[in-house]
C-alpha cells in the first residue's frame, strides 16, 4: 500500500469508556490526512495511542510497512514519529533552544572531563532550522513565554523537523493563532509536503483542512464514519458526517 | 531578564557565577544589610564575624541547595530539616558505639557517616517513589518522611544530644587554615600553634574557616549540577511543565525520585556536617523550622513554589540575607525577641519590593 | 465514566472512616477506658483547639493558590498570651472575673482579625505567595507574643476561666436531674455524671457554622470557585482579592477563637502554645480529602482528620506508647490517605 504509518483495528479502553473503536487508517509518504471530528470523537485519543502516550488494548500499528510496537513517548520518537499537542508540550520556562533540544541535549566536554551542555552548538543548530523553515524569532535565548502563539507553534514544529520527522502529527495547528501566522502555518505544512514527510492533522477549522488535506478521515464517538478525497467532497457533506447524518466509505 | 541570559551564557564559569549574584536584587539587598549593620552592629564588620556567619551558615546553604533543586523541579521538601537532625543522631551513635567496642576513630567515623547517609537517601527514595509513583503531593510525601525521620531520631537517642564521640572531629569541623597569634607572632596552619593555649584564642586572628572550602566546593558543584548537566536541565523542564517533559521523552519518574533523593542526601550530609560541628549528635527541635527557613532562602533567591525558576546562587544569597538579619540584629542590641518581628517585617519588605519591581534587577 | 462498585470500593471510598472506627476498635482492646463516655469526653476535648486550627487551615486551602496558612499555630499563641494577659490584667483592676473575661476575649477577638488581614493583603493585593506570606506574618506574630508574655507563661488569670474552659455542659446526679454550665453543689462522694465539656460544645457549634458557611453559602461557593479555577471565577465576575482577604481573616479569626479556648482550659497563655499543632492541622485537612492545589474539600471531613489525629495520640498514649512514635504513625497515615486517594482510580484507570 505504501504507507509511511497504518493503524489497524485499534480500540482503546478506559475503563468501561470506548474512546476508540476499531479503527484503521494509513498516510502515505507526502500526503496530508485531516483528521475531523467533533469533541469526544476520539481523535486526541487515537493520536496518542500512535505517539506513545496510550498503550491500545486491540490493534497493530505499522511503521514504514514493518509492524511495531509503541510503548512510550521515547518509541514513538526514536522511530521518527513526532507528534506536535494542541497546547504545544513547550517548557515556558525555558528558552527555544532549550525546547528543541528538550530531552535530547547535545552535551560538550569541558576541562577535559566534564560533561557539559553545548549551549553554543545548540543555539547555531536551531537557528539553522529556524532560518529553514523560514521563521523569524527575534532573540533565541528569551524563554518562550516571550513569544508569541505562532512563533511558539513554529518552534513546536521546528523541534519536530531538527530530529528528521518522518512523520508528523499535528494536533489544531492554527488554533488560537492570528490570520498572517495561520498561513504561515499552512506554507509550513505544504513545504513539508514536499519534503515526502506524511502528516496526520486534527483540526476545526474547515476551511484550513481543506487547504492542506489529501485526504480526510472523520470520527465519531470512537468509530471510522467516513474517509474521504479532499477533492471529492464539500464542507456541508464533511460536517454533516461530523455531526452524524450519514456514514460513507468511499 | 531575558536578553541579559546572553551575558550569562557566554561567560565562563566562575564570571557566570558571579554574573547571577549581581542579576538578583537580593544580592544588593545583602550588601545594603552589611553596611547598615556595620554601622549600628558592635563587631559586626570583623573578619571573624563574617566567618562566623558563614561557618554557622554551612548546614543551612547545604538545605537551601536542597529546596532549590526541589523546588524547580515543581516540588517543595518539608523532611530536610528533621533529616538533618535524624543523620546527626544516627552517625553519632553510630560512632559511639563503635568506638566504645574499640574500633578506631577513623572507621567508626566514617562508618557512622555511612549510616546516616543510608538512611537519608533511604528517606529520599521513599520520598521520590511515593512523588513519582504513586503522584502524591510533594508536600504531603515529606511530611510523612519527616515524620517517619522524627521518629526514628527520637527512638535512637530517646531526646538527649548524643555524645561519646570519638574524639576529634570538632577540630575538624570548627578548625581553620591558618592561624595567626600577632602577640606572639605564632602562626601555623591547620591547627592552633602549639605554644598558644586555648584561652588565648580570642587574641587570634583565624583564617579560613575549613567549613568554607567545604561549603564552597558543595555549591560549585551543585550549582554545575544544575547549570550544566542533563539532570539540571530536565528538572527546570519537569518544573516548567511536566507534560512537555514526558512528551520529549524524559524518564520523569525516575528524575522525580533522583531529586528527592539528593535532597535528603544533602540534609544527610548536612547533619553530618552539625555533628562535626558541634561535637554532638543534636536532634531538630520542633521549633527550628529550618525546612521553612531554607525554603524561605530559595523564594527569596527568586524561585517560584510552582516551579521551573530558582539558582543556586541566589538561594546562597537568601540563606546569607537570613543569617546576616539575624547576627546583625543581634550584634545591634536588638532584644531577641524584636529578632522574629524584624526578620518577618524585612521578609515582607523583600518579597513586596521583588513584586512591585520584578525587573528591578 | 467509570463505576466503582464493590465492597471493596464502597470502604475505599470511606476509608478515613474505616480507618476511624478501626482505630476506635483497636485501642479499645488494647488501652483500657478507651471505649467509655469518659474517655470519649476525653478526646473531644482535647481536640477542640486542632479542630479549630484544621477547620480555619481548611478555608485556606480550599481557596487555592496553592494557599496554605503557616501562620495559624502562632496566631493561636498570640491569642493565648493576649487573652490572658488581658484577664489577668483586668482582673488585677479590679474587674469582675466575668467582665474581666468578658473584655479581654472580645478584644483577643479583635486583634485577632489584624493578622488575617496582612496575610490576605500580601496574598491578595501584592500576589506574594502564600507560603511566604504567612511564614513572615507568623514569625512576626511569635515576636510580639514573646514580647508580651516576656519569653514565660503568662498566668494570675482569674479562676472563673477554669471553671469555664473545664467546666461541662450539662451535669446529672442522681435524684437531682440535669444542670447547666456549673457544677452542682453535692455532698463527697456523690456521683455526678459529666456530659459534654462547655468548650466542645463552642467548637461543635463553631465548627458547625463554618461548614454551613463553606458549603452552602454563596461565599462558600465561590471559594471553593476561586480555587478550583481561579480565572473562571474572576471573569464570572467573583471580587477575588477582597474575598481572598475574608478567608484570611476567617482563618486567623478561627485561629485566635482557637487560642482563647486554650487558655480557658488551660488557664495560662503561651506564645508557642500552637506550634505542636501547625502541621496536624495540615494533616488533617489532607486526610479528609482536601487538595492542596485547592477548590476541594470541607469542613466535615477535615474534622474526621481531626477525630483520626487525636484518637491515635490519646491511644497511643494510653497504651503507653512513648509519644514520639506518633509522628511515625501520622506520617505513615498520611501517606497511606493519599495512596489510597489514588488507589481506586488507578485500580480502574491504568493510564497515566
Amino acid at each position: 500500500m505504501g504507507y509511511v504509518l497504518e493503524v489497524r483495528n485499534i480500540t482503546k479502553r478506559f475503563g468501561g469508556l470506548v474512546a476508540v473503536n476499531n479503527v484503521s487508517m494509513g498516510v502515505s509518504a507526502g500526503e496530508v490526512v485531516g483528521l475531523l471530528g467533533d469533541n469526544g470523537a476520539g481523535k486526541s485519543t487515537l493520536i496518542k495511542v500512535i505517539s506513545g502516550v496510550y498503550k491500545a488494548e486491540e490493534g497493530k500499528i505499522f511503521f514504514m510497512d514493518k509492524e511495531v510496537v509503541i510503548d512510550s513517548p521515547m518509541d514513538a520518537l526514536a522511530m521518527g514519529i513526532e507528534t506536535i499537542y494542541q497546547d504545544l508540550a513547550l517548557a515556558e520556562n525555558l528558552n527555544t533552544p532549550a525546547n528543541i533540544f528538550l530531552g535530547r541535549e547535545k552535551m560538550k566536554k569541558a576541562l577535559g572531563f566534564l560533561n557539559v551542555l553545548d549551549h553554543a552548538y545548540m543555539q547555531s543548530e536551531s537557528r539553522k532550522i529556524l532560518e529553514k523553515l523560514d521563521i523569524l524569532i527575534p532573540s533565541l535565548r528569551n524563554r518562550i513565554r516571550a513569544l508569541s502563539g505562532g512563533q511558539r507553534q513554529a518552534v513546536a514544529i521546528s523541534r519536530s523537523i531538527y530530529w528528521d520527522a518522518k512523520f508528523l502529527i499535528m494536533d489544531e495547528p492554527t488554533a488560537a493563532l492570528g490570520v498572517a501566522e495561520q498561513k504561515k502555518v499552512i506554507d509550513t505544512i505544504n513545504l513539508l509536503k514536499s519534503h515526502g514527510i506524511g502528516i496526520i492533522v486534527i483540526s476545526h477549522q474547515m476551511h484550513d483542512v481543506f487547504q492542506v488535506a489529501d485526504r480526510m478521515i472523520i470520527m465519531r464517538r470512537g468509530e471510522k464514519v467516513a474517509e474521504l478525497i479532499t477533492r471529492e467532497t464539500n464542507a456541508d457533506e464533511v460536517v454533516s458526517l461530523i455531526v452524524g447524518a450519514e456514514t460513507v466509505i468511499r | 531578564m531575558g536578553d541579559r541570559s546572553a551575558i550569562v551564557a557566554s561567560v565562563k564559569a566562575p564570571g557566570a557565577f558571579f554574573a547571577v549574584l549581581a542579576r538578583n536584587w537580593s544580592f544588593f539587598f545583602l550588601l545594603l544589610s552589611v553596611v547598615v549593620f556595620s554601622f549600628t552592629g558592635r563587631n559586626f564588620f570583623a573578619l571573624s564575624n563574617f566567618q562566623s556567619i558563614i561557618h554557622l551558615a554551612t548546614t543551612s546553604l547545604l538545605l537551601a541547595c536542597a529546596e532549590t533543586f526541589v523546588i524547580i523541579s515543581g516540588g517543595i521538601d518539608m523532611s530536610v530539616g528533621f533529616i538533618l537532625g535524624l543523620s546527626a543522631v544516627s552517625s553519632a551513635s553510630t560512632m559511639q558505639i563503635l568506638y566504645a567496642a574499640g574500633w578506631s576513630p577513623l572507621t567508626s567515623v566514617c562508618v557512622g557517616i555511612a549510616v546516616a547517609m543510608a538512611i537519608s537517601l533511604a528517606l529520599g527514595f521513599t520520598a521520590g517513589m511515593l512523588v513519582a509513583r504513586f503522584r502524591v503531593p510533594p508536600f504531603i510525601a515529606t511530611l510523612g518522611t519527616q515524620g517517619i525521620a522524627i521518629g526514628i531520631a527520637y527512638h535512637i537517642c530517646g531526646g538527649f544530644p548524643v555524645g561519646f564521640i570519638p574524639p576529634g572531629l570538632t577540630e575538624i569541623g570548627n578548625g581553620y587554615l591558618f592561624y595567626l597569634h600577632p602577640p606572639s607572632g605564632a602562626w601555623s596552619f591547620f591547627a592552633r600553634p602549639g605554644s598558644i593555649a586555648p584561652t588565648q584564642i580570642r587574641e587570634m586572628v583565624r583564617v579560613f574557616p575549613v567549613s568554607f572550602f567545604f561549603i564552597f566546593l558543595a555549591l560549585v558543584v551543585l550549582w554545575h549540577l544544575l547549570k550544566n548537566t542533563r539532570f539540571g536541565q530536565h528538572t527546570y523542564a519537569i518544573g516548567g511543565s511536566m507534560d512537555a517533559a514526558v512528551r520529549a521523552g524524559i524518564n520523569t519518574r525516575r528524575h522525580l525520585v533522583l531529586v528527592y533523593v539528593l535532597s535528603a542526601g544533602l540534609a544527610g550530609l548536612a547533619g553530618v556536617i552539625d555533628l562535626f560541628q558541634a561535637g554532638t549528635g543534636n536532634y531538630t527541635t520542633f521549633g527550628a523550622q529550618l525546612e521553612l527557613f531554607a525554603i524561605a532562602a530559595v523564594i527569596i533567591g527568586g524561585a517560584s513554589l510552582s516551579g521551573g525558576k530558582g539558582r543556586i546562587a541566589a538561594s546562597a544569597v537568601g540563606v546569607i540575607i537570613l543569617k546576616v538579619l539575624e547576627n546583625g540584629l543581634n550584634l545591634s542590641g536588638v532584644d531577641p525577641f524584636y529578632r522574629y518581628i524584624a526578620v518577618g517585617l524585612i521578609l515582607i519588605v523583600a518579597i513586596v519590593v521583588d513584586q512591585l519591581f520584578p525587573d528591578l534587577f | 465514566m467509570t463505576r466503582r462498585t464493590g465492597l471493596a470500593s464502597f470502604l475505599g471510598q470511606r476509608w478515613a472512616f474505616v480507618f476511624l472506627l478501626l482505630e476506635l476498635v483497636l485501642f479499645s482492646f488494647f488501652g483500657g477506658g478507651f471505649f467509655s463516655l469518659n474517655g470519649f469526653q476525653i478526646i473531644l476535648f482535647y481536640s477542640t483547639t486542632l479542630a479549630l486550627l484544621a477547620t480555619a487551615q481548611t478555608f485556606v486551602i480550599v481557596s487555592g493558590g496553592p494557599g496554605i496558612d503557616l501562620s495559624v499555630g502562632f496566631v493561636m499563641g498570640f491569642a493565648t498570651v493576649v487573652s490572658a494577659k488581658l484577664a489577668a490584667g483586668f482582673d488585677r483592676m479590679g474587674l469582675a472575673p466575668e467582665m474581666s473575661l468578658l473584655l479581654a476575649i472580645l478584644i483577643t477577638l479583635a486583634m485577632g482579625l489584624l493578622p488575617g488581614l496582612v496575610n490576605g493583603m500580601l496574598v491578595a493585593r501584592l500576589k506574594v505567595p502564600p507560603f511566604l506570606a504567612t511564614f513572615a506574618v507568623q514569625g512576626i506574630t511569635y515576636g510580639a507574643a514573646l514580647l508580651l508574655s516576656s519569653g514565660s507563661a503568662a498566668i494570675n488569670v482569674p479562676n472563673l476561666a477554669n471553671v469555664i474552659g473545664n467546666g461541662y455542659f450539662m451535669y446529672w446526679v442522681q435524684g437531682r436531674g440535669f444542670s447547666f454550665f456549673t457544677r452542682p453543689d453535692v455532698p463527697r462522694g456523690t456521683n455526678v455524671f459529666e456530659i459534654v465539656p462547655t468548650m466542645v460544645v463552642v467548637t461543635v457549634l463553631v465548627v458547625a457554622v463554618a461548614a454551613f458557611v463553606l458549603k452552602r453559602t454563596r461565599f462558600g461557593r465561590h471559594t471553593y470557585a476561586i480555587g478550583g479555577n481561579i480565572d473562571a471565577a474572576l471573569r464570572a465576575g467573583i471580587n477575588v482579592k477582597r474575598h481572598l482577604v475574608i478567608v484570611y481573616i476567617i482563618s486567623s479569626f478561627l485561629a485566635t477563637l482557637s487560642g482563647i479556648i486554650y487558655m480557658l482550659e488551660y488557664v495560662t497563655g503561651k506564645a508557642d502554645a500552637g506550634s505542636a499543632f501547625m502541621l496536624d492541622a495540615v494533616v488533617a485537612v489532607v486526610i479528609g480529602g482536601a487538595s492542596l492545589f485547592g477548590g476541594v474539600g470541607s469542613v466535615w471531613r477535615t474534622i474526621l482528620g481531626v477525630l483520626i489525629l487525636s484518637i491515635l495520640e490519646m491511644g497511643l498514649k494510653m497504651m503507653g506508647v512513648p509519644t514520639f512514635d506518633k509522628f511515625i504513625a501520622v506520617g505513615i497515615i498520611l501517606i497511606f490517605a493519599v495512596v489510597i486517594d489514588q488507589f481506586f482510580p488507578e485500580l480502574i484507570h491504568k493510564e497515566d
